[in-house]
C-alpha cells in the first residue's frame, strides 16, 4: 500500500479507488471482475465483504450484498477471491471493506491469519470507531494489516486525532453526511476538507461516497490522493445483468469499460494540474 | 464465556458502554460525535432536578402514571397457585410502556436543540408514542417501520398519521423491525446535523441501552412501592416478555440487587424455537448489531437471520446488550412463548379479566400460566402487562376466522 502511494507520488497523480461486492453478481464473476480493475486503471481495488444488514450503505450497494449473499457468498469466500487475485496480482493492493459481526464470527485472530496470507493489504470496517480500537484495529496493525479509518464531516478538529491515531495505509474521507450512492459530493468542500486532515496527518486521503462520472472523479482527484468510486460500478454491474439477476456475457465488461473512463477522469486531473 | 459475580448487578455499564462483554458504540464514524454528545446531554439533564422534576410532572398529568398495580384475582383462582398481580403499564397514554422512555428522550431532544425526531417502530407502539409526544412539542417525526408490520398493525400506523407523523414503509429485508432500524439508522447518517435518534428500546449504541433503561425503570421503581403497600414486602417473582426488552428491564432493573426475586425474561418463540421465531438468548449467540454486541439470531457466516413472531413488538433477531449480560450472570432467567402459547394467553386474560393484552405481554401471561400454579399460593408474582391489545385486534380477530373455517 505505501509502496503504490509512493510510486502514485513519483508519477504525480492521485489513486484511482475502486469498490465492488464480493462475490455480486456470483463468485466467478466477482473474480473475472477484480482482475480486470488493475488492467482499466483501478490503483486500488477495495473488496465489498457481503453482510445483511449494511448500516451505512444506500440501496445499491445493499442490493450488491444481497445478491453476492444468495449466490453463496461467505467471508471465507471472499478471502478465497482475494487468494485467486494474487495468483496473477501481487502489485494491487487490496481492502477489505464490510462490517465487523462476520468477522467476529470468523474469529478475528483466525481472520487476521487468513487475510495476510490471502494478500490483504488492509481493512475498513465501518462499524468499528476508534472508541472500539482494541476489537479489531490493535490485532489488525499487531499482524501488519493497514487499518484504514473513516473520517467525515462530522469528524472536527478536536476529534480527528482520535480518528487517525491507529491509521493506516490512507485516510477514506466520506465526503458527505449519508449513505453510500447519495448526494454528489462538492469538490471545493472537499477540498478544504482534505487540507484540514492533512495538517493533522501525513497519510494518504483519499476521498469517497458521491463519485459517479469521469468528471467528478477529476475534481475530485485533483483535490485528494485518491477518488474512490463504489456505487457507480455496482450500478453498471447490475443493469448488465439479465432479468433473473444473473451475469451475462457483458458483465465484466460493463464494469470494466466504467472503470477505464473513470481511471480517465482521475488521471486528467494530474494533467490539469501541472 | 463466564461473567464473574459483581458486587452489585445495577452499577452497569461501564464508561464505554459495557454490561461485560456485551453492549458498546458499533457505529460508524459519521454518528460518533453525536453519540459523545448525547451521552454528555444526558448525564447532564440526569443531574439536573429541574429536568427530573419536569419529566415527572409529565408522567403525572400526561403520561398518567403511576399505573395501578392490579390484583388479578380470577386469573390467580384459574391457575391455583402464585398471587398474580398486573402491572398496568398498558394503561398509559397511547396504551404501552412506551411513552415512559419517549418522553425523556424527547425532553432531552428538545435541550440539545433538536427539530426532528425519527424511530424505528415494530408493533407501532414506540412509534405511536414518538409521534404523540413530537405532537405535543410541536416536532418533526418520522417513523420507520417494516412494509409486513404497516400491514399487520394499521391501527398503529393511522395514529401515527393521524398525529402528524410521517411513517416510511421499509421494503428491505424481511420488512420487519430489524429492517426499520437499519433504515432509521441511515436516515441518521445522513441527517445528522438536525435529527435526535429516538430508539425504542434498550439496544443501539450506547449511551441508549442504559439511558432508555433508567426512563423505563419508572415501572420497577412503582412496583417496589406498589407491592409493599398491597402486601408489606417485595414479590416474589417477575415476568415480563423481550424483543429488545424495554419494559422487561424496566421491570426488572430495581429489584436486580435482590437476591429474593426471582426474574423470568419471555422471549417469543414464534412457530417453535427449532423452526422461524425471535428468541435470540434461546437460539442465538453474541454478535454485533445496531451499535451493540448482544446475543443475535444468525448462521454460520455471521449473516442476521430473519426473526418470526406472531407479535411485530417481538419480531427481532436481537436482545438489549443489558440482557445479554444478565443471562449470562444467571441473575435473569429467559424463558420463551410460541405464538400458539402467546394466542391461548390472550384469549384467557380477555375472557378472564376483561383486559385485551397486546400479543406482547400475552406472552409473558403464556409462561405466568406455566410458572403461578407450581408456586405456593403465599408467592407473589408481578407481570408486567406492558401494552393494551387494540391493536392487535384486527389480526388476532383474522387468526381466529381462519382457525374457526378450518375446524
Amino acid at each position: 500500500m505505501d509502496a503504490r502511494f509512493a510510486q502514485l507520488k513519483t508519477e504525480g497523480r492521485s489513486a484511482f479507488v475502486t469498490f465492488v461486492m464480493g462475490g455480486d453478481p456470483d463468485p466467478e464473476t466477482s473474480l473475472a471482475i477484480v482482475k480486470a480493475l488493475p488492467q482499466a486503471g483501478a490503483d486500488i481495488i477495495e473488496i465489498g465483504m457481503p453482510f445483511t444488514d449494511p448500516m451505512a450503505d444506500g440501496p445499491s450497494i445493499q442490493a450488491a450484498g444481497l445478491r453476492a449473499l444468495k449466490a453463496g457468498m461467505t467471508l471465507k469466500k471472499t478471502l478465497h477471491l482475494v487468494r485467486s487475485f494474487r495468483e496473477t496480482d501481487t502489485a494491487t493492493p487490496i481492502v477489505l471493506m464490510g462490517y465487523y459481526n462476520p468477522i467476529y464470527i470468523y474469529g478475528v485472530d483466525r481472520f487476521l491469519d487468513d487475510a495476510k496470507s490471502a494478500g490483504v493489504d488492509g481493512l475498513i470496517i465501518v462499524d468499528l470507531p476508534p472508541e472500539e480500537d482494541t476489537e479489531l484495529c490493535i490485532p489488525a496493525l499487531k499482524a501488519g494489516l493497514n487499518f484504514i479509518r473513516l473520517a467525515t464531516p462530522t469528524t472536527d478538529d478536536k476529534r480527528l486525532p482520535a480518528v487517525l491515531a491507529n491509521t493506516s495505509g490512507f485516510v477514506y474521507y466520506v465526503s458527505i453526511t449519508g449513505i453510500t450512492g447519495a448526494a454528489a459530493a462538492d469538490s471545493s468542500a472537499v477540498g478544504a476538507a482534505v487540507a484540514r486532515i492533512k495538517r493533522h496527518t501525513a497519510l494518504p486521503v483519499c476521498v469517497g461516497f458521491g463519485i459517479r462520472t469521469p468528471e467528478t472523479a477529476r475534481a475530485i482527484a485533483a483535490n485528494a490522493d485518491g477518488a474512490v468510486v463504489g456505487t457507480a460500478l455496482v450500478d453498471a454491474l447490475k443493469a448488465s445483468l439479465d432479468a433473473d439477476g444473473r451475469a451475462t456475457a457483458r458483465t465484466v465488461s460493463a464494469v470494466a469499460d466504467l472503470a477505464a473512463a473513470l481511471a480517465q477522469g482521475v488521471r486528467g486531473a494530474q494533467q490539469a494540474a501541472e | 464465556m463466564t461473567t464473574a459475580i459483581p458486587n452489585s448487578y445495577r452499577i452497569g455499564p461501564d464508561e464505554r458502554g459495557h454490561f461485560g462483554i456485551f453492549g458498546g458504540r458499533f457505529v460508524a464514524e459519521t454518528l460518533m460525535p453525536l453519540i459523545l454528545d448525547l451521552e454528555k446531554a444526558y448525564a447532564d439533564a440526569k443531574a439536573d432536578p429541574a429536568f427530573q422534576a419536569e419529566m415527572n410532572s409529565y408522567r403525572t398529568h400526561y403520561v398518567g402514571r403511576p399505573s395501578p398495580l392490579y390484583y388479578a384475582e380470577r386469573l390467580t383462582e384459574h391457575l391455583g397457585g402464585a398471587k398474580i398481580y398486573f402491572k398496568r403499564d398498558e394503561l398509559n397514554h397511547t396504551g404501552s410502556h412506551k411513552v415512559n422512555n419517549v418522553l425523556g428522550q424527547i425532553m432531552l431532544a428538545r435541550r440539545m436543540g433538536k427539530q426532528r425526531i425519527i424511530a424505528e417502530t415494530g408493533a407501532g407502539q414506540h412509534g405511536v408514542a414518538t409521534a404523540t409526544l413530537c405532537a405535543r412539542f410541536g416536532l418533526d417525526c418520522v417513523v420507520y417501520m417494516g412494509a409486513v408490520d404497516v400491514e399487520r398493525q394499521q391501527p398503529n400506523v393511522l395514529r401515527m398519521e393521524m398525529l402528524g407523523a410521517k411513517v416510511i414503509p421499509v421494503q428491505s429485508g424481511a420488512r420487519t423491525l430489524k429492517d426499520a432500524m437499519n433504515e432509521a439508522l441511515r436516515d441518521w447518517v445522513t441527517n445528522v446535523h438536525n435529527t435526535f435518534y429516538c430508539i425504542g428500546t434498550v439496544a443501539g449504541p450506547h449511551p441508549y441501552p442504559m439511558m432508555v433503561r433508567d426512563f423505563q425503570s419508572v415501572i420497577g421503581q412503582e412496583t417496589r412501592a406498589q407491592m409493599q403497600e398491597a402486601e408489606g414486602r417485595l414479590p416474589d417473582s417477575l415476568v415480563a416478555c423481550i424483543g429488545g426488552g424495554s419494559n422487561a428491564m424496566g421491570l426488572f432493573h430495581p429489584f436486580l440487587d435482590d437476591p429474593s426475586v426471582e426474574i423470568f425474561g419471555v422471549e417469543a418463540a414464534g412457530h417453535g424455537l427449532t423452526q422461524l421465531h425471535a428468541a435470540s438468548i434461546a437460539g442465538g449467540r453474541p454478535g454485533v448489531l445496531h451499535g451493540n454486541r448482544t446475543y443475535l439470531l444468525m448462521d454460520e457466516d455471521g449473516q442476521i437471520a430473519e426473526a418470526h413472531s406472531i407479535s411485530a413488538g417481538l419480531d427481532y433477531p436481537g436482545i438489549g446488550p443489558e440482557h445479554s449480560w444478565l443471562h449470562e450472570a444467571k441473575r435473569v432467567t429467559y424463558l420463551s412463548a410460541t405464538d400458539d402459547e402467546a394466542l391461548d394467553a390472550f384469549l384467557l386474560l380477555s375472557r378472564l379479566e376483561g383486559i385485551i393484552p397486546a400479543l406482547e405481554p400475552a406472552h409473558a401471561i403464556a409462561k405466568v400460566m406455566q410458572l403461578a400454579p407450581k408456586k405456593p399460593r403465599d408467592h407473589l408474582m408481578v407481570v408486567n402487562l406492558c401494552g393494551r391489545g387494540d391493536k392487535d385486534v384486527p389480526q388476532v380477530g383474522e387468526i381466529l376466522r381462519k382457525r374457526a373455517k378450518a375446524s
